[in-house]
């Protein structure tokens, strides 16, 4: 851990205790630093705009395309025949238009931001109060400091270059302006999200991308297992949901607060004598993370997640939300710090999750799930990293892996297009997706299969792209606390740091045998198909090669001091680090003072050079060793691969018997519980209950009837006999 | 000589209201009507009323009266009815429930009356109210101060009845005219 | 004897009622409902005496409201004769179920 005397030297409030006389004096100079945001608020308003626009677009066209059902035709027949309508132009620019903005006023507070060093968090706003009682009271403000302006940036900037991306991509859609509205509130209230001030807007951003990643989900909601594959992602989030509430309302029953400046002020005095509750909050927070990062054992939603649109895979299912859970956790690492056992919770979950999602990508052929068991793979990887403590490793991994897994869904995006594409011309029904169906790619797209190879190679892990630094600085973390004096938990961090070793060399394998069966060896499409496939148009190309310089560079945000050497010298030291050190250094300094400082070794010996070098070497050694083994291989078409699979290549390609042990355990009893309260409780108690009281009002009303005789006289008879009645009860007793 | 004349008018108001009832036409229990109330308009007088007993000949056995005959005569009623009074349960029925009522109201009402009706807590007053400003000035005096809103109430009432009789009994345009 | 103008009052009322119930004439009907009034009227100027002189003023207003009902009273009739040509309330059995 750096000291914090060198960021502090330059102002002079840098130490949270200091005396009212220094704060005094230092009032003037405090107020010359204030950073004033540049329009933050316009951030997240223009994609909401772009929704309002692009959605209304949608309803024109919608309404158009129910009109042209009725006459007779087809949905697609509006958009593809005759040009196209404006409905379908105008989000083009809209769509991407206002991501492009808001990535640049995005850049311009980051430069406001990088000049102003800043080390107390700047709230924007309140612009108005959304909830105000006795003694709660939610504003609507933003939060803006290093943690939430890296995650801004990564947003907008990666959301920008998918927008564009999904221009080529969605062109043929008629739902084209549909697409574009959901793709731009998501992006909205990603940014709430990420820039809420306090964990109730946070969670209306947390609950606003769950309704739209169900929304993409399922947006060709016509097959039936698309919509349903929506459905399982927004109830299987639900349960991390539930844990998410639970923890604001501890936090609030304990603190009093829920803004973050608040919580993190009186967390520590809070939790004090009572470390239970803050290892309860921590563990329903994480919860609720792994519901939104897919996280074992939450994670079964994530690969069925990729029914969507590809480029919603990678904006969504893999470089921004499902990051959600590691942002919450940085986010709340002053929480975590307080609670070593939460930690060591979420470091397990990370590890656990990392290693089986590796395997279970071992042994996938759809193209997208093996990316999906990726995403979750590397999720798990900045988990693993946020519960040692390495918050700046784990927000680390998370930007570069939003640059080399949006590259990697974008370039299979591509692909898929572009095999779609060829089968729709020749009336093909093989699955474009199916990785048993393509090979030999690498003649017909040289862009994406070299773009691809890059994020490969820096999921990999491969000196010198951007996976090298990250996924090293996570595994060296993970060995590096283990040796910490203090760490009561040490030898399971030894166990976190030996997965987290071979997880990366799974990840190399699974990784290679991706790019073999795609784009090497013999080629599985018929000579028909062969003709049609070529390279995506620029529109999607550009994009893709804009990831893969980032892939590529990514590293030199975050270049250790140790590994300095490997870049001559050519980036700022933990540069990264220190831009975030405002953010963490508070859980840095209580996880010190209860750990020690972490050793300089891995848990076996060696310092985090040699383990770089090592590491470095074993993937390239992996990758080149799968790439000869597997590059020989026949593989068969999907059609063709009909033998039986047994024993561990079964468990693995049935993904470890999640699924079907949920159906067993959760889905049926909850299906014959609703059954049976259809049935029993609905059908027979209820209803009986509702036709005992119609067929009592039924009787009631026939008795009644009989003196509605429609005969003046009775009325007048019956009116007397009440008189008489009345007469006789005040008087005679 | 009041005694006298109350029991005969009572008689009289007695004998008419029984007569309204089991007269078999309209028109005879319409008369039989018209001798109720002018008994009881003598018995208004014999309890110093004056004004009420006025007002009870010519507006109640005067106008009243005569609206109900016009109507008769109006519908053709006079000659064309039916006896539509049956002496069975349902008349014995009847007959109970109404003795009850009275019986019931009799005991009630006879209880609290003094000894003299013309005496009483109030007597004194009206009496001198009529002695200063007469008959009409001892009614109309409270009439027109303290009850005044009420009275102009009623004026807007009688203003909507003949609006509403108007309404009611004009035929709607395509029927035919037939009464 | 003056005491037993209360007593005539209930008496006439009791056959008031017994009309309104037992007759199915309507105007007879309406008849037997004017003496029920003249029955209450008698009462309250049997009881201004007692009370005061807002006895005879409320006789006033029920003449009046005598007066409304005999008129709107009487346009149903007519009204009603004009559809069923009758004015027999046991051949209007429109409200019956």
């Amino acid at each position: 851990m750096p000291s914090s005397s060198s960021s502090g030297a330059t102002a002079p409030f840098a130490d949270p205790a200091s005396s009212a006389l220094s704060e005094a004096a230092a009032l003037p100079v405090q107020q010359a630093a204030v950073w004033e945001p540049f329009l933050p608020w316009m951030v997240v308003l223009l994609p909401l705009l772009g929704f309002v626009a692009n959605g209304l677009l949608a309803l024109v066209s919608a309404t158009r395309s129910a009109a042209a059902v009725r006459a007779g035709g087809t949905e697609d027949s509006l958009s593809l025949d005759g040009g196209r309508p404006r409905t379908h132009r105008w989000p083009t620019y809209i769509g991407p238009g206002v991501m492009i903005a808001a990535f640049l006023l995005a850049i311009v507070n980051f430069a406001g931001m990088l000049g102003a060093d800043l080390h107390e968090p700047v709230v924007a706003g309140p612009y108005w109060t959304w909830l105000a009682t006795s003694s709660l009271r939610i504003d609507v403000a933003l939060h803006l400091d290093q943690l939430s302006m890296i995650m801004m940036l990564v947003v907008t900037g990666v959301g920008s270059l998918i927008h564009v991306f999904s221009v080529g991509y969605m062109r043929d859609d008629p739902g084209y302006p549909r697409y574009f509205a959901y793709l731009n509130l998501f992006v909205f209230f990603m940014l709430v999200l990420v820039l809420g001030a306090g964990y109730p807007l946070m969670f209306v951003g947390w609950e606003g991308v769950g309704l739209c990643s169900y929304l993409l989900i399922g947006y060709w909601f016509a097959d039936r297992e698309k919509a349903d594959a929506g459905k399982k992602a927004f109830i299987v989030n639900r349960i991390g949901d539930f844990g998410f509430l639970l923890a604001m309302f501890l936090l609030f029953d304990n603190i009093g607060a829920l803004d973050f400046v608040s919580v993190f002020e009186g967390a520590e005095a809070a939790f004090s004598d009572n470390r239970a509750l803050v290892t309860t909050a921590t563990l329903l927070f994480m919860l609720g993370a792994a519901g939104k990062s897919a996280q074992v054992p939450l994670h079964v939603w994530l690969p069925d997640a990729m029914a969507g649109p590809t480029p919603v895979s990678a904006l969504i299912h893999a470089a921004t939300m499902v990051t959600a859970g590691v942002y919450v956790i940085a986010r709340s690492s002053a929480l975590f710090a307080l609670a070593p056992a939460s930690q060591a919770v979420v470091a397990g979950i990370g590890a656990l999750t990392a290693l089986l999602a590796a395997t279970i990508a071992l042994r996938q052929y759809d193209i997208k799930k093996v990316l999906a068991y990726s995403t979750v793979s590397q999720l798990g990887f900045m988990f693993l990293a946020a519960g040692v403590g390495a918050y700046t490793a784990a927000v680390f991994h998370l930007v570069t892996h939003a640059f080399f897994k949006a590259l990697l869904f974008l370039g299979a995006g591509a692909v898929i297009h572009s095999l779609h594409h060829a089968f729709h011309e020749t009336g093909s029904k093989a699955d474009a997706q199916d990785m048993r169906n393509m090979g030999g790619l690498r003649a017909k797209m040289p862009v994406t299969w070299a773009v691809m190879g890059i994020a490969t190679l820096a999921i990999a892990g491969v000196w010198p792209l951007a996976g090298f630094f990250s996924k090293d600085e996570i595994i060296w973390y993970a060995g590096a606390w283990a040796g910490a004096p203090g760490n009561a938990n040490g030898s399971w961090y030894v166990v976190f740091w030996v997965v987290a070793l071979a997880t990366a060399l799974l990840t190399a394998f699974y990784m290679t045998r991706l790019m073999v069966m795609t784009f090497h060896g013999r080629s599985r499409l018929g000579d028909a198909e062969q003709r049609h496939v070529h390279d995506s148009p620029w529109v999607m190309r550009a994009p893709l090669i804009v990831l893969a310089v980032l892939s590529v560079a990514g590293g030199l945000l975050n270049v250790p001091e140790s590994l300095r050497v490997l870049v001559f010298g050519a980036a700022p030291f933990e540069w990264l680090h220190h831009w975030l050190e405002p953010v963490t250094h508070a859980a840095a300094e209580i996880q010190v003072a209860g750990m020690g400082e972490a050793a300089h070794q891995s848990p076996v010996g060696g310092g985090e050079l040699t383990w770089a070098l090592i590491s470095t070497v074993a993937a390239l050694a992996v990758v080149g060793g799968a790439f000869a083994v597997l590059r020989k291989r026949l593989y068969r078409t999907a059609a063709e691969d009909a033998d039986p699979r047994t024993g561990l290549a079964l468990a693995l390609e049935r993904k470890w018997y999640f699924d079907e042990a949920y159906d067993r355990a959760v889905v049926r009893p909850v299906l014959a519980l609703s059954r049976w309260c259809w049935k029993i409780v609905d059908g027979i108690v209820i209803d009986g209950f509702v036709n005992l009281a119609a067929a009592l009002a039924r009787l009631a009303g026939w008795t009644t009837s009989l003196f509605h005789t429609g005969q003046v006289n009775t009325y007048a008879f019956v009116l007397a006999l009440g008189v008489l009645a009345v007469l006789g009860a005040v008087y005679l007793p | 000589m009041t005694d006298v004349l109350f029991v005969l008018f009572a008689v009289v108001a007695l004998g008419g209201a029984a007569g309204v009832v089991l007269g078999r036409s309209p028109v005879a229990s319409l008369l039989f009507m018209v001798a109720t109330l002018a008994s009881v308009a003598g018995i208004f007088v014999l309890l110093e009323a004056h004004f009420l007993a006025a007002v009870q000949v010519m507006v109640y056995a005067g106008a009243i009266m005569v609206l109900f005959l016009f109507v008769i005569m109006l519908l053709n009623l006079g000659h064309d009815y039916r006896a539509d009074l049956k002496f069975g349960l349902w008349s014995l029925l009847a007959l109970s429930v109404s003795g009850l009522t009275g019986g019931l109201l009799w005991t009630f009402l006879a209880d609290p009356v003094p000894a003299g009706a013309l005496g009483g807590a109030a007597a004194s007053a009206i009496d001198a109210a009529v002695a200063e400003k007469g008959a009409v000035g001892a009614i109309a005096d409270p009439l027109f101060t303290d009850y005044v809103v009420a009275f102009e109430l009623t004026g807007l009432l009688l203003l909507v009845a003949i609006v509403a009789a108007v309404v009611l009994a004009k035929p709607r345009s395509g029927e035919e005219q037939e009464c | 004897m003056l005491t037993y103008a209360l007593p005539l009052s209930a008496a006439l009322f009791a056959i008031g009622t017994l009309g309104v119930v037992v007759r199915r004439n309507a105007i007879v009907m309406f008849l037997c409902i004017e003496l029920q009034l003249n029955a209450v009227n008698l009462a309250f100027v049997a009881l201004s005496r007692q009370v005061g002189i807002e006895g005879q003023l409320f006789v006033f207003f029920v003449m009046t409201v005598a007066a409304a009902e005999a008129a709107v009273g009487l346009a149903i009739i007519i009204a009603v004769f004009r559809h069923q040509r009758t004015v027999q309330v046991d051949r209007f059995n429109l409200l019956r179920w």
